[in-house]
């Protein structure tokens, strides 16, 4: 299928969405993400004595662990479909992202499949999230040195 | 109480990428790389840390919460190492994801195969 075809068909299957449904199952399910991380942060402050960035760290690799098990199961995908950004902005949409392209491209290879079309999605998120913060600590350095 | 506010302020930035999907024709990509230069901007100016503060992980986890991520560490870094933090301090912050998210992905695909036809 080229891309033409692919436009014309995906027109056709795309519904008109109702917006307020679903900013409601967005707001629910993307809430419920944050206080899981919210819990897990705790857990790891409050049960394991953790320092406050550590705790952050560790509680961004466990939502991440857990996105990327759902997303293996096929569970994370079915969630989607009903919540829309509130599984994609979280932190856990991106490591979803990730995972996905992983799995999908894995018929290509292992190299060529796997390790580069694992960043399809995630990498600009990467790249621009690197330049930012580099323009940022740019700036940063400039004030620090001026002021 | 500040469960609560985790749950709307986090739920509130899903409601903004949900309008993004369904009035623009943003693709997830675009979106998510909105977002993460957006926390960059709001923490540079100072704004993403009085969110931080009282929303927690409503504010740490949607991927906004990367680009403060990133911010803070750039910031640290130059504190500490100058010039230098400059081109270390993003990616030192956030390393600790980024490793868990090409390490899991692997293993994903080790073990997984694709559903969609």
């Amino acid at each position: 299928m080229n891309t033409e075809e692919f436009k014309s068909v995906a027109k056709t299957k795309e519904k008109k969405s109702p917006t307020l449904k679903n900013c409601v199952f967005a707001f629910i399910i993307g809430g419920t993400i944050c206080v899981l991380g919210q819990a897990l942060y705790d857990m790891y402050t409050g049960v394991l004595n953790l320092e406050a960035d550590i705790a952050q760290v560790f509680s961004s690799i466990s939502l991440i662990f857990l996105s990327a098990l759902f997303t293996g199961i096929g569970l994370y995908d079915k969630i989607a479909k009903i919540a829309g950004a509130g599984t994609l902005v979280p932190i856990t949409g991106f490591a979803n992202a990730i995972v996905s392209s992983a799995i999908e491209f894995k018929k290509e290879g292992i190299i060529l499949g796997v390790g580069v079309k694992i960043f399809s999605i995630a990498g600009p998120v990467i790249v621009y999230g690197t330049f930012a913060s580099f323009i940022y600590g740019l700036n940063y350095y400039i004030t620090k040195l001026v002021v | 109480m500040y469960y609560l506010y985790a749950f709307i302020i986090g739920g509130l930035f899903c409601i903004v990428g949900q309008i993004l999907i369904d009035k623009t024709k943003l693709t997830p990509a675009r979106i998510l790389v909105g977002y993460v230069v957006t926390g960059v901007i709001l923490s540079a100016l100072g704004i993403y840390k009085i969110i931080a503060e009282f929303a927690r992980a409503g504010a740490t986890v949607p991927l906004t919460g990367f680009g403060y991520a990133l911010a803070n560490g750039v910031e640290k870094a130059v504190d500490e190492k100058g010039f230098l933090g400059i081109f270390t301090g993003g990616l030192t912050a956030t390393a600790g994801g980024i490793c868990a998210v090409i390490v899991f992905g692997v293993i994903a695909a080790l073990i997984f195969n694709s559903r969609k036809k």
